[in-house]
């Protein structure tokens, strides 16, 4: 087995995704080291908080801007020190171990390291007795806890997770969250984006507030829910964002809110 | 109805008596449309991943093209190919004319669109489902078309019987670049046309009755290799 490369840290400078006409990226500047070890992103529903996460982890280039991982500008040279789980879970059609043997392969090791790593992984996120059984016919919360069995195969230097709970019951949510949050403590850097407050208070360290492809507030998570210094980010917290308004936009524009015309709040 | 029930019997007596000339051309009609499969999908294959997964100018007229090909009428196909092969064509100094080799280049240009359409929308759709964690696996894309072909490899089979199914029912194209010459180039469906024509319907439906099982056989038989090897479970 080749040695896995350094990845950390992870700096993007001045990144902006565009999507057809629309920036939904805008010139983030933002860093990544081991500490704190989990790092949560959270913000309402099109913020691109998933965008950030694919930019981040080299799947996905920005339109302007760079992303270095270790001072390396290109992802493939270190996919190996990182993995990615999805909020709906991609599973090969294969057994379920089938699917982390050959993550395995990809990244280059020999059949008996993958055999222990394997059995490890299926071991640690409780889906040993389903080994054999195909992935595509596990239960959503299976499913999803294979996607994570399969990173934590990996071992990454950091993990990736876009929403992994998103469409989980509690109780399987609480297993994923248990899982990441045991990965973190062995010396994992997980990044991962929610629109779960709830979770983001459990499973936080620090906290990236993502609004309209911008970077709001990063802040340590005790501070942050501890009242955050951004109104958009005091808002989101009071599940007031949708209908939230600043007065002084508010009262030129006819009672129309900033939102609904389109226009973004500095 | 008199007409079908002789043709049954027909059929199950031809089966039967398992006549050394029905052997002869069931086991050209078989070589001919297995070689002209076998060698589509050689070149199909590659050219339908190529197309799914390549991002190249002309790409969508290519699809366009290969999906509208998959009607091509095998008349005129055949009438290509004599052309090409027939003395005065470019072709012909290989005196390939009613020979076996004209009927399987014929069949390999009919099979070819077919294949190529299927495995392309199969791979495409396989692709879109996978690319993003294939990447962030850092596969490479040696392995990530083979991820694509494994995975897909029911639905691929499919597309190759598919293609199977047209070379060996089609006759406008073994006709005209075959001939149907007695002992050289007569298949199944140049023999139903000839017993049609001479008005022997009984025997002409009988001999379609064969063919049918034919197909059916090579169908259950991909069919039971694909669920031995544990394909139904993980599809």
């Amino acid at each position: 087995m080749k040695e896995t490369p350094q990845i950390l840290p992870v700096t993007m400078a001045k990144v902006s995704v565009r999507r057809g006409d629309k920036m939904v990226l805008k010139e983030i500047d933002c860093q990544f080291d081991t500490a704190p070890a989990r790092t949560l992103i959270i913000g309402p529903n099109g913020a691109g908080k998933s965008l950030f996460l694919r930019v981040c982890h080299g799947i996905v280039a920005p339109d302007q801007g760079s992303v270095r991982w270790a001072g390396e500008t290109d992802p493939r040279t270190r996919a190996r020190a990182q993995a990615m789980v999805f909020q709906r879970p991609v599973l090969l059609r294969r057994s379920a171990r089938g699917n982390i043997d050959l993550a395995l392969k990809i990244h280059g090791l020999d059949a008996a390291q993958r055999r222990s790593r394997v059995a490890d992984a299926l071991d640690r996120t409780g889906l040993t007795r389903l080994a054999h059984t195909p992935a595509r016919a596990l239960s959503f919360g299976e499913q999803q806890r294979l996607a994570l069995a399969r990173a934590v195969a990996l071992r990454p230097q950091v993990l990736f997770l876009d929403e992994p709970t998103a469409n989980l019951d509690p109780a399987a949510a609480h297993l994923v969250e248990d899982i990441v949050r045991g990965l973190s403590e062995t010396g994992v850097k997980i990044i991962m984006t929610s629109h779960d407050l709830n979770q983001a208070r459990r499973l936080a360290q620090e906290v990236i507030f993502l609004h309209r492809g911008r970077i709001k507030e990063r802040a340590p998570a005790e501070d942050f829910f501890k009242g955050p210094e951004n109104d958009l980010a005091r808002a989101f917290l009071n599940g007031e964002l949708l209908w939230w308004r600043r007065r002084s936009v508010y009262d030129g524009l006819g009672g129309r809110t900033a939102d609904e015309l389109g226009i973004d709040r500095e | 109805m008199d007409e079908f029930w002789l043709a049954m019997v027909t059929a199950g007596s031809l089966i039967w008596q398992l006549d050394g000339d029905l052997w002869e051309i069931i086991g050209l009609s078989l070589r001919v449309s297995l070689t002209a499969t076998g060698i589509a999908a050689f070149l199909a294959l590659p050219l339908g991943a190529l197309i799914a997964l390549g991002r190249f100018p002309g790409r969508r007229v290519l699809i366009v093209l290969f999906n509208a090909l998959m009607g091509l009428p095998p008349v005129v196909v055949g009438l290509v190919v004599y052309l090409m092969l027939s003395r005065s064509g470019p072709f012909g100094v290989f005196n390939l004319l009613f020979t076996p080799t004209a009927m399987v280049i014929a069949q390999v240009i009919l099979v070819l669109p077919i294949i190529v359409s299927l495995s392309r929308e199969i791979l495409e759709t396989l692709w879109q489902e996978y690319h993003e964690a294939l990447r962030s696996l850092g596969a490479s894309p040696g392995q990530s078309l083979f991820a694509l072909l494994w995975d897909g490899r029911a639905m691929l089979v499919t597309a190759l019987l598919a293609g199977f199914g047209r070379a060996v029912a089609e006759v406008g194209a073994v006709m005209i670049v075959g001939g149907n010459i007695d002992h050289v180039t007569r298949v199944m469906t140049t023999s139903i046309t000839l017993e049609a024509s001479k008005g022997n319907l009984a025997l002409a439906l009988g001999l379609g009755m064969v063919l049918l099982l034919l197909s059916l056989s090579i169908n259950i038989a991909v069919y039971g290799f694909r669920y031995i090897g544990g394909e139904r479970r993980l599809a």
